[in-house]
């Protein structure tokens, strides 16, 4: 079976469209079985993601988290490698942010903490996404089964040094106190207005800029470098990678380093960029979403920053949806990126070899 | 100190249920084959059913039912993803697990509109507490008394159920023509297929299994040990029970010691909180929760004896074609 036969727009858009259509189907299902109409309900949900400013502002603030852990998730994919941690590693990212600023912000000016910033979120990160990688390595335990255990150390960590050691004395909230403004990320909509340029007020702040910078960084690195080439070859056929001399153990671990520091960055968006202090389950799920964003994204960068887009414009127009129809939950969105996992992952045999043969049986007539 | 001691046992039983039965449902389905991280959204998924069919039909039995046929219909969905279709068994138990923490919430808020809670359920509509007989009498007997009343008395039907079903798993899986099918489709699925057997249908079996057991752990969940649903109320039981799995190396026998193992550990856990260690200090609570995690990944990592798994675990089987 040649796959030049088949044409390169079926693979890049047809399929992941159809796929999340079908997603979209099952999910106005659900909401025509809960009684309320799935046309209007769609309405509310694309007002509320892109009508206005503040709500465009809010969808770019989501799809932010979404790029740094759909990134981190098609990294460690492109080498054969499922991480399922994003979610601690994210965590731990922010841990690092977090303990920058508490110790820097009253001594440092801004440009200092920055810089300082990104490099703790990364290296916390991939901190928390090496020990499974080395034991995957060199020791053979499974991935998937560390990374799941590793969210739930990195958790209960978390809460144990948030409780114990960070939080303000005297208070019951379970955070840190709140950093000084020489520590926060300049607000997009701050950084714009003396430019002339206005936009709503959101919590879209810089990190999202960085983001951008990432997936470019991510481009470059998995296409256009000799690293890359070996990654890609580990997870296309790993013995054949083995055979051609790759060090197969080094990079897994520099995969899953990377992968990890990619994750750590939500920390940025969310403690530095919004939250500015240290607090319990940030996260917030942005590392599953991660494995739906890259599954969709088809693990391309471009196609990460859509498919971030377009969850992003998920978790803000079901925020606007539960709004104006009470009945309906903002979990709705959950289940539609369930649904996407579904479709496009687990079920992507389904429709990819018919609609293939399809075409190559065309080519051929 | 032997109260305390008792008291702890009793409640590592409790805890312990929901784990035995996920576990051994991970067991049938990973023996066969197919990894199962689906368990969570099995067990979330059961645990709303049945909760919400015992509040509307008022009886835990009709509830169980109900959980059992959610968690048996998702696991359908794993099935048709990794058997029919040779999706990756990761991403299916992923998509499983999420659209369960969403679905939940969505129905419930519809059904009762109680910020994702069932209504509380109150008498037949739970499992309830089954003393033993004289169990009343035999309290004051030293030791074997407290032990009878306090310890083996005084459960749920469904925690009695759970450790039976551990002998009954060993003998379906070492000693039945099925359970050496179902080994055999685990390690080798080319040469159950040589044998003219169906390793679909085989894997479809064991994955109805462990939707069984999988909404035992879900129904018991939320109405026997808690009275009613509530938002995430599985809370990584799945998770933890698939590393008791591991770390019982796919055996009935030893996943039931690692289950009452770990429902220890968080039996500790709650009574440790806050209690001062002469020459230690207060030990955090998180540590003793995180041990299962830790000692899971040292188990894996080979540091504390090895643990392998099916050699065609997470393998789809594509038949060959002459």
């Amino acid at each position: 079976m040649s796959q030049a036969k088949v044409p390169a727009w079926v693979n890049v858009a047809l399929i992941p469209v159809l796929n999340i259509l079908l997603a979209f189907l099952v999910s106005g299902l659900v909401i025509l079985a809960i009684g309320e109409n799935p046309i209007e309900a769609a309405g509310y949900l694309i007002y509320g993601a892109f009508g206005y400013d503040e709500g465009m502002g809010y969808t770019l603030y989501y799809a932010t988290n979404l790029i740094f852990t759909g990134l981190a998730v098609s990294v460690a994919f492109k080498g054969g490698l499922f991480n399922i941690g994003g979610e601690g590693q994210a965590y731990i990212g922010g841990l690092g942010v977090g303990l920058i600023c508490l110790s820097l912000d009253h001594t440092m000016p801004f440009y200092v903490i920055a810089p300082l910033a990104v490099i703790g979120a990364a290296v916390f990160g991939a901190a928390w996404g090496y020990i499974p990688a080395y034991l995957q390595a060199r020791r053979g335990s499974h991935i998937v089964i560390t990374t799941i255990m590793f969210n739930f150390i990195a958790s209960s960590l978390m809460v144990y040094l948030i409780v114990n050691w960070l939080k303000q004395d005297g208070r019951m909230a379970p955070n840190s106190r709140t950093f000084e403004e020489n520590a926060w990320l300049p607000y997009l909509h701050e950084v714009f207005s003396p430019l002339g340029i206005e936009i709503g007020d959101s919590p879209l702040n810089l990190s999202f800029i960085w983001a951008l910078l990432c997936c470019v960084f991510v481009w470059g690195l998995v296409w256009h470098t000799r690293w890359g080439y070996q990654l890609r070859t580990l997870g296309t056929n790993p013995t054949a990678a083995r055979y051609a001399g790759i060090d197969t153990a080094k990079v897994t671990i520099w995969a899953m380093l990377i992968s990890g520091g990619l994750a750590g960055f939500v920390g940025l968006n969310e403690i530095m960029g919004v939250n500015h202090n240290l607090l319990l389950n940030f996260t917030a799920g942005y590392g599953f979403a991660g494995i739906a964003v890259a599954l969709m994204g088809r693990n391309n960068p471009i196609g990460i920053i859509l498919a971030a887009i377009l969850f992003g414009a998920l978790y803000q127009g079901g925020a606007e949806l539960a709004f104006e129809i009470p009945t309906i939950t903002p979990e709705i969105v959950v289940v539609i990126q369930g649904l996407v996992i579904l479709f496009s992952g687990a079920l992507e045999h389904m429709f990819k070899d018919r609609i293939e043969g399809f075409f190559i049986r065309r080519a051929v007539a | 100190m032997f109260e305390t001691l008792i008291l702890m046992l009793d409640a590592t039983m409790r805890v312990s249920t929901p784990l035995i039965f996920a576990a051994l449902a991970g067991l049938y389905s990973e023996r066969a084959g197919i990894v199962d991280i689906g368990l969570e959204g099995k067990i979330l998924g059961s645990a709303f059913a049945a909760a919400a069919a015992a509040s509307v039909f008022g009886s835990a039995w009709i509830g169980l039912c109900f959980g059992i046929m959610a968690s048996v219909g998702l696991a359908m969905i794993h099935g048709f993803a990794c058997i029919t279709h040779r999706g990756d068994h990761i991403v299916s138990g992923v998509a499983i697990n999420t659209i369960v923490a969403g679905l939940t919430v969505t129905l419930s808020m519809h059904w009762f509109g109680m910020g994702g809670q069932t209504p509380a359920l109150t008498g037949d509509a739970r499992f309830l507490d089954i003393t033993f007989p004289f169990a009343d009498a035999l309290e004051s007997v030293p030791v074997i008394g407290s032990i009878y009343s306090n310890l083996l008395s005084g459960h749920n039907i469904l925690v009695y159920l759970a450790f039976l079903m551990v002998p009954i798993t060993y003998w379906a899986i070492y000693k039945t023509r099925f359970g050496l099918r179902l080994r055999a489709v685990g390690e080798n699925p080319h040469a159950v297929d040589t044998a003219g057997i169906s390793v679909s249908f085989i894997r479809y079996r064991a994955l109805i299994i462990c939707g069984i057991l999988c909404g035992l752990a879900g129904a018991y969940l939320s109405t026997a040990h808690n009275a009613g649903f509530l938002k995430d109320m599985s809370a990584g039981k799945g998770y933890m029970a698939l590393a008791a799995l591991i770390f019982g190396k796919w055996r009935p026998v030893p996943v039931l010691l690692a289950c009452l193992l770990f429902g220890f550990l968080d039996a500790v856990a709650v009574r440790m909180q806050g209690v001062e260690i002469p020459g230690i200090g207060q030990v955090p609570v998180q540590a003793i929760e995180v041990l299962p995690y830790v000692l899971t990944v040292l188990l894996l990592a080979g540091f504390i004896g090895k643990a392998i798994g099916p050699k065609a675990i997470g393998r789809p089987y594509v038949k060959e074609r002459a």
